[in-house]
């Protein structure tokens, strides 16, 4: 890290200004903007229209807010990567850096690497803590000085003054900022003016005030036409609407609260009937332990029911979850990750719940889960899950986390459901007169260990059971009786076999000659793509990738990993947790198996990636080549590289990525 | 004791019902709890009641949490669906039943193990949601099925048989479900099956939450001498807060008692309660005299029953949610998955 204190004249601050205009390639759409704001001040906004902007220029991009576990005060950041070869992971090093917040200031620009941009309010006086990075000082105060008389309003529009400034500096189309101004505020006339104001003023004053800067640019492409922005908790929402759901309960938890808050405001639009009654029902409950209890309910019934968490919620879900599961009850509950536990990091990403989902309760339990890495998957899935959850009469899992479910991504635009939905296998009261009311509520009847039900108030004498945990034979008939018992547990197994030809099947990238191969799931794809292309381009190592995309596992996967020399399992955890269940599965070929780990609360990136693989591989031909990456503690929101220190390490096969 | 109930029509008990039903049609699995158990007694009050107002078992659904109260769905109504959820949770599953389909007939039972200590928050808010459905709490001051450790609604200075005193205060199931709203809130005690027969068709009769507190003795952990929530010691401290009618809508009311002797309320189906006074003219919809009478009949010592608060007019659940009439369960495709066009706008304004 280079840190340096001296007092930069207004000089040199030109001077160097005057050098970065003299370059003559300019890097064009490709960078890094990172906004450093106090949250609670309105910077979303600005930042959503940044966004915005450049994706309307046609240029690939993607929007990443780091946020505290706060309403009002604390710092937050805001990262928008323009790339114009369509990687829109997360990527450390920051290009352009605007500090606002003078709570972070100082760690922000010492985080920045050499040469970068840093736009910065003035009193924060930036300009003093290094040499080796372009300021530019803006007198944010004085140019909202007349935007508002209304102090409040004032504060807000100061952010709006630096999406201009920014426009002004890289390139952004002031037409292109009216017309995300315009959908940020929904065309209401009165904000759009007052925003527009405010842009104009950082627009004009960045013109007339700033020196010309040439190194990073964005301009115009055609890479984004006809795509949509959205967050992946939305896309769920909008998945679930048009998959059918009909009650949805839930406990407000960050990061998956706008999940359901989204479903709402969607199903009020869309899913009231002509007499304007509601063809559905949404209840927050009191707490997550009564919204899984009212989901199994309602799926018990025969309503198509689902509920959105994180980890605590999990937690609290566990024992309604494995009567659910031995009862064999429907529901649908969306595990939106973060990091745990409840007084952990509420608002930072992690991939951290695998193992408590898969076995989650006591007992022989094991569960269905969909893994979507991108917005299209979480509307995709949340429809499969849907149908999975009638079709096998079990709780069915979704994993997100917060980057898929709370940022915002580019997606191509969801496609309307062509088949109609699967409500499995169900008796009706002409069903049962025609089987003479003979029916075994638990019996394996077609083999595959999936057993037919009947919904109350089936007009029928001969429709009722009762719904118990495990104690019951197959005819819904209490029994403490050995063999029943074991019968039970046996065919849900069998269940969960069947299970393996339902659910998505992996995504298989497999490169003639390729010795090395990936496994990753959810989010970890943006930059596992993204760094097999640096492997690719910068080593000329060829690489093959298998994306999980569901449990139970397929039978593919024994063949990719026997079919490549070394598999790195990367996911965001400690433990490697999917790897230790790959392991599991894999047998004898697990010794193949080398984890890549990365749990900061920030997403991975690319380049961490890549050099983890390429420290391991540089051990190849070691007796025990077991590596475990120490990182240096972590610095605010934003990372310099690190240089790891190399431990040889007995017992495991590991990369451990920090931040530093 | 004065009488509990209050003769109206004929009498005379029915063999058949309007569905051409027997009582034995009502019946459940055999019970296997204690010999002369309490809530036995509730559960052919259960049979009883559906049987006489002539509900289809098959539009009944029925939940429970964990104990021994909560085994009773086996043993009554084995015609309807049936649901042992986990203990204290009952209210969550319910609400999901109901929310899935409202026409069903929603009639939980629990005891006061599963409703005042796991399972008082879900029973609270079960409360203040005023789902459509009967829930009874079958409460006898212990937790049987884990042999006999004393529940929160036991008595202050009660004694369990190994001599151990209950230092703490009891709560009062009823009370608390008048403080939170509930449009129905009475008080049964097993050893009186009339009465317990006609809140229950009241409670049937009612359109929205019916919460029933049952004294229902344990006869092996809590029937002894220093119990309060045994058979003998509940008779002598029933008190009364006055005789029950019930008046199904197809019968003609019938009353020959004084003018202003009783109140008649109506109910959501037409039916009606009369409620006749005893030492005082008591208001079933007044909240605050609910919780005032409840309040000091505890103070003295006594165990007042009846039905406490009464007020058929709120607005339930379903109703509050604006739901379509049709059971959600059984719409079509057509009605819940909006139409193509609907995913274009959606997919245009995030363009």
């Amino acid at each position: 890290m280079q840190i340096k204190e001296n007092n930069v004249s207004e000089t040199l601050m030109a001077d160097v200004a005057e050098e970065v205009d003299a370059r003559t390639e300019p890097i064009v759409n490709d960078l890094t903007i990172h906004v450093a704001t106090v949250n609670g001040s309105g910077s979303q906004s600005s930042n959503n229209v940044l966004m915005r902007s450049i994706f309307q220029m046609g240029v690939p991009v993607s929007g990443k807010n780091m946020f505290p576990s706060n309403i009002a005060g604390l710092p937050t950041w805001f990262t928008i990567r323009a790339n114009k070869h369509g990687w829109i992971g997360r990527k450390k090093e920051v290009d352009l850096m605007v500090c606002m917040n003078a709570q972070t200031a100082r760690e922000d620009v010492e985080a920045l690497q050499p040469g970068a941009l840093c736009i910065y309010d003035a009193p924060l006086n930036c300009k003093t803590m290094r040499n080796d990075v372009h300021f530019f000082e803006v007198p944010f105060a004085k140019l909202a000085a007349d935007l508002s008389e209304d102090s409040k309003l004032r504060k807000l529009l100061t952010n709006m003054v630096y999406v201009g400034i920014v426009a002004e500096l890289i390139g952004i189309e002031r037409d292109e900022i009216l017309a995300a101004i315009t959908k940020q505020f929904k065309g209401k006339q009165k904000a759009v003016a007052a925003n527009v104001a405010a842009i104009d003023k950082g627009l004009e004053w960045a013109k007339a005030n700033l020196p010309r800067q040439n190194k990073w640019r964005v301009e115009r492409m055609n890479a984004t036409q006809g795509k949509i922005i959205v967050d992946g908790n939305a896309a769920a929402a909008i998945g679930a609407m048009f998959g059918g759901v009909t009650v949805v309960t839930w406990y407000p938890i960050t990061p998956s609260s706008s999940l359901c808050e989204s479903l709402i405001e969607y199903m009020k639009q869309h899913r009231i009937d002509e007499n304007g009654k509601a063809t559905f029902a949404i209840v927050q409950a009191e707490d997550e332990l009564a919204a899984v209890g009212m989901v199994l309910g309602a799926g018990w019934a025969g309503a198509r029911s689902m509920t959105s968490t994180a980890g605590p919620g999990i937690s609290l879900m566990a024992e309604f979850v494995g009567l659910g599961y031995f009862a064999e009850l429907p529901g649908v509950i969306w595990d939106i990750q973060r990091v745990g536990p409840s007084t952990g990091l509420p608002t930072r990403t992690a991939q951290g719940d695998i193992n408590q989902v898969a076995f989650l309760s006591h007992g022989d339990t094991q569960h269905i889960t969909l893994i979507p890495n991108s917005v299209g998957e979480c509307y995709e899935f949340a429809q499969q899950a849907l149908d999975l959850a009638e079709e096998f009469q079990t709780p069915i899992f979704v994993l997100s986390d917060l980057d898929l479910g709370m940022n915002n991504w580019m997606s191509d635009p969801f496609e309307y459901p062509t088949k109609p939905i699967r409500r499995g296998k169900v008796l009706t009261a002409e069903q049962l007169t025609e089987l003479e009311g003979k029916w075994g509520r638990y019996a394996d009847v077609d083999g595959d260990g999936i057993p037919w039900r009947t919904l109350p108030g089936t007009d029928h004498p001969f429709a009722s059971y009762f719904t118990r945990g495990s104690g019951h034979d197959a005819m819904a008939r209490y029994s403490e009786r050995p063999a029943d018992y074991k019968a039970t547990v046996d065919r849900l197994q069998k269940k969960y076999e069947t299970a393996k030809l339902f659910v998505p099947r992996p995504v298989v990238d497999t490169r003639d000659g390729a010795k090395i191969g990936f496994i990753a799931f959810g989010t970890t794809h943006w930059s596992l793509e993204e760094a097999r292309d640096q492997l690719r381009r910068e080593k000329g190592v060829e690489t093959s990738y298998f994306r999980l995309r569901a449990l139970p596992f397929t039978d593919e996967l024994k063949e990719f990993v026997a079919t490549h020399d070394r598999v790195y399992v990367v996911e965001q955890n400690r433990d490697g947790q999917m790897a230790d269940l790959i392991r599991l599965e894999v047998g004898e070929d697990q010794r193949k198996l080398r984890k890549i780990l990365h749990y900061t609360g920030l997403p991975p990136d690319a380049r961490t990636i890549t050099d983890a693989v390429l420290q391991m591989e540089s051990t190849i031909g070691l007796a025990e080549p077991l590596l475990l990456v120490r990182a240096l503690p972590t610095l605010g929101g934003t990372a310099p590289a690190v240089i790891p220190t190399i431990v040889p390490q007995t017992g495991s096969r590991e990369v451990r990525a920090a931040e530093d | 004791m004065a009488e509990s109930t209050l003769k109206i029509g004929s009498g005379e008990a029915i063999k058949e019902n309007k569905l051409g039903l027997k009582a034995t049609d009502y019946g459940g699995g055999k019970s296997t709890l204690c010999a002369a158990c309490g809530h036995d007694a509730v559960s052919n009050q259960i049979i009883r009641a559906f049987f006489e107002m002539s509900v289809k078992a098959e539009k009944v659904a029925k939940f429970s949490g964990i104990g021994c109260s909560s085994k009773t769905p086996a043993y009554f109504l084995s015609r309807s669906h049936g649901f042992n959820a986990v203990h204290g949770r009952m209210p969550a599953v319910a609400t999901g039943a109901i929310l899935a389909n409202h026409t069903l007939i929603g009639i939980g039972v629990s005891g006061d193990g599963d409703t005042a200590s796991i399972g008082l928050g879900q029973f609270m808010h079960l409360v203040r949601r005023n789902l459509p459905m009967i829930y009874i709490i079958e409460n006898n001051g212990v937790y049987g099925l884990t042999k006999g450790q004393f529940s929160a609604t036991a008595d202050e200075g009660s004694k369990l048989k190994t001599g151990v005193i209950n230092d703490l205060p009891p709560m009062d199931l009823c009370a608390l479900a008048v403080e939170l709203g509930c449009g129905f809130v009475a008080r049964g005690f097993a050893g009186d099956p009339k009465q317990m027969v006609n809140i229950l068709k009241a409670a049937i009769a009612h359109n929205g939450l019916s919460v029933i507190d049952v004294i229902s003795p344990c006869v092996t952990f809590n029937n002894h001498e220093g119990s309060t929530k045994g058979y003998t010691y509940s008779k002598e401290h029933d008190e009364l807060l006055h005789q029950i009618g019930f008046v199904p809508e197809y019968e003609p009311i019938e009353i020959d008692y004084e003018p202003g002797t009783a109140r008649v309320v109506e109910m959501h189906d037409g039916s009606k309660i009369v409620l006749k006074k005893l030492e005082e003219d008591y208001d079933p919809a007044d909240q605050v005299m609910a919780l005032q009478r409840l309040h000091r009949a505890t103070a003295n010592g006594q165990m007042l029953t009846g039905i406490v608060h009464l007020r058929p007019e709120k607005k339930n659940f379903m109703e509050m949610l604006n739901v379509v009439d049709e059971p959600l369960n059984t719409l079509p495709l057509e009605k819940t998955r909006p139409p193509k066009e609907a995913l274009e706008k959606i997919m245009r304004d995030l363009m």
